[in-house]
């Protein structure tokens, strides 16, 4: 008979969190040792923390398992298939920004919209014998974006990491990321489409439509977002 | 106590009936496995294949997708053969994601058949569109129909620069951006300003600095000189863009719209071929007993498929659940033998049924 919610586990993307539930008189902190990913809640009744990593929150609320979790709206649009029937955004956090964006390699004087990135693919793929490799994580935001942009002729390469190292190491030929400042790319001589972005995230507060509730926890729930102003 | 047929043993005994018709009408039986190399399939269909197909990693054999459709493997199959003309029908089950409608099944059965090397076009056309719906008739379904073939003709016949055309012909299978194409090509939107920034500059070649990845200077100095040849081609003409138009909107009985696409035929004589061929079509099909004056055709249709189809394609719908896939589809797609065949080409029409989606509107008798 407790409300769950579920924040991120570790990280400036925590601390954030922390700080903006106390700004709303709702107490979020750790319990244990530095290593225990265990929490407590002040402030409120009836609600119980879960630590977990950013990137799992979005499946725990799809799934049910917790109440409301703050992550990236970028994690929930990429790994939920038709996320707004499954979780409910209550408020935008005001932090993690971050826009999900396609990068070429800035010595590409003749590509800077999604058009020209079209062109060079297929000239790519007529000279080199292989769909253009763009390297992401968010494989189904990209691939979205792509199509409506009208681009062929590419193919989404895994990357889980260190994407905009790719290009450099000739595994890709352009990148689909998420970036602040563009300091990483710029650093490895990427730039930017001159296109509005696949996806502005923020951190989110998000409430899961699955999860199962008592008539107790609905009281709890109610008060949690009042308390929180969302 | 009797337990009722499971679904999915009921939909297999649909399936084999319809095939076991097939064998009856002389096509020999196929098979394949579930379990398919991804690459051959991603590199045919790129990503939209793998946006709607499970793929899956082999430590072994690398990437596997799990069978999308039968085409490929029947094409490779046919090709390896002696080449002589063959027909095959198959049954199995295909498996495709369904993010856009999560009511619709991911695995489903699908039957076929397939033609391949009928030295005249037209007949096998017809042959194929002819079965399907003799096969089909007991339901009431819709018929649609088209060609890709008239719109490849349509790009071909336009005059205006070879690259503009290439790059016309590369996106006759997505609408929005076709179109969008056409308007740039005929100056009706604005050029985008790094474009014209870029144009506006002496820029002929990267500036000296940090060249990385695969794409070489040469590549993008190539490209360049591309678009400032392309800058200095006068727009499209506004007569092109109506018969793009013209082309586009024919939707009408077969008949009417090959007067029609004859009509437009005059200011674009590239298309009289295909015009030709279609006629040809309808005189077979109607040789076959089918109601040609009836019959709807669309030369927008089949476009939003994957591009494989480049010549006739069909299609039958249920009038009464508008809220089903089509039961029935296929097409020609001499095109895919010759990027499989690596150089050899075989006439080939086909199509597959759901045989789901016929127990669902009643059964065949």
């Amino acid at each position: 008979m407790t409300i769950k919610l579920g924040v991120p586990s570790k990280g400036r993307l925590m601390e954030k969190t922390f700080d903006w539930f106390g700004a709303r008189g709702v107490t979020l902190s750790r319990t244990g040792s530095e290593r225990e990913y265990a929490g407590t809640v002040g402030g409120v009744d009836g609600v119980d923390l879960v630590l977990l990593s950013a990137g799992e929150i979005p499946r725990e609320l799809a799934a049910g398992r917790i109440h409301l979790g703050v992550t990236g709206n970028d994690l929930i649009q990429e790994k939920l298939v038709q996320w707004d029937q499954k979780v409910e955004p209550l408020a935008p956090l005001g932090f993690g920004h971050a826009n999900l964006i396609v990068a070429v390699p800035q010595c590409w004087v003749d590509v800077d919209t999604l058009d020209d990135l079209d062109g060079a693919a297929a000239a790519f793929r007529a000279r080199h014998g292989f769909r253009m490799r763009i390297a992401t994580k968010y494989h189904r935001l990209v691939r979205d974006y792509l199509r409506r942009g009208g681009v062929a002729d590419y193919q989404l390469v895994d990357s889980q990491g260190a994407t905009e190292g790719t290009v450099k190491n000739l595994t890709a030929e352009a990148i689909a990321d998420i970036t602040t400042t563009g300091e990483t790319l710029r650093a490895n001589h990427l730039k930017i489409l001159d296109e509005p972005p696949v996806l502005e995230s923020q951190a989110t507060l998000f409430r899961s439509r699955l999860a199962h509730k008592t008539d107790e926890d609905r009281v709890i729930l109610r008060a949690l977002i009042e308390r929180l102003e969302v | 106590m009797a337990q009722d047929i499971p679904y999915k043993s009921r939909v297999r005994i649909e399936a084999e009936a319809i095939c076991d018709g097939f064998v009856a009408d002389g096509a020999a039986r196929f098979e394949t496995d579930i379990l398919l190399p991804a690459e051959v399939l991603l590199d045919l269909y790129g990503e939209d294949i793998r946006a709607r197909a499970y793929v899956t990693t082999d430590p072994e054999r690398g990437e596997m997708m799990l069978r999308p459709d039968f085409t490929v493997p029947v094409v490779q199959y046919h090709m390896a053969g002696d080449g002589l003309p063959a027909s095959y029908t198959y049954f199995g089950e295909v498996f495709r994601k369904q993010e856009d409608h999560p009511d619709r099944r991911s695995e489903y059965m699908q039957v076929g058949y397939e033609e391949f090397g009928g030295a005249n076009a037209a007949v096998s056309d017809a042959d194929v569109f002819g079965r399907f719906s003799e096969v089909l008739a007991p339901l009431g379904l819709r018929a649609a129909t088209g060609d890709i073939g008239i719109l490849i003709a349509m790009v071909q016949g336009l005059s205006t620069t070879d690259d503009r055309r290439a790059a016309l012909m590369r996106h006759i299978w997505r609408p929005s951006r076709f179109t969008a194409l056409v308007k740039r090509f005929a100056g009706l939107t604005p050029m985008p300003p790094s474009r014209a920034a870029l144009l506006a500059s002496d820029t002929t070649a990267p500036e000296p600095g940090v060249m990385i990845g695969l794409r070489s200077e040469r590549e993008i100095a190539t490209r360049l000189d591309a678009l400032r040849a392309d800058a200095a081609e006068p727009p499209m003409s506004a007569e092109m863009v109506e018969l793009i138009a013209a082309v586009l909107s024919v939707s009408e009985t077969c008949p009417n719209a090959l007067e029609h696409l004859r009509d437009i035929g005059v200011d674009l004589p590239g298309l009289l071929p295909t015009l030709d061929r279609f006629e040809a079509r309808c005189d077979a099909m109607a040789k076959r007993g089918i109601d040609v004056e009836a019959l709807p055709f669309e030369a927008s249709y089949g476009r939003t498929s994957m591009e494989y189809y480049d010549g006739f394609v069909f299609g039958f719908y249920s009038e009464t659940r508008p809220d089903l896939p089509p039961v029935a589809t296929g097409g020609r797609y001499d095109a895919l033998t010759r990027r499989l065949g690596q150089g050899r080409e075989i006439p080939a029409v086909g199509g597959v049924i759901r045989p789901d989606l016929v127990l669902e509107l009643g059964g065949l008798p």
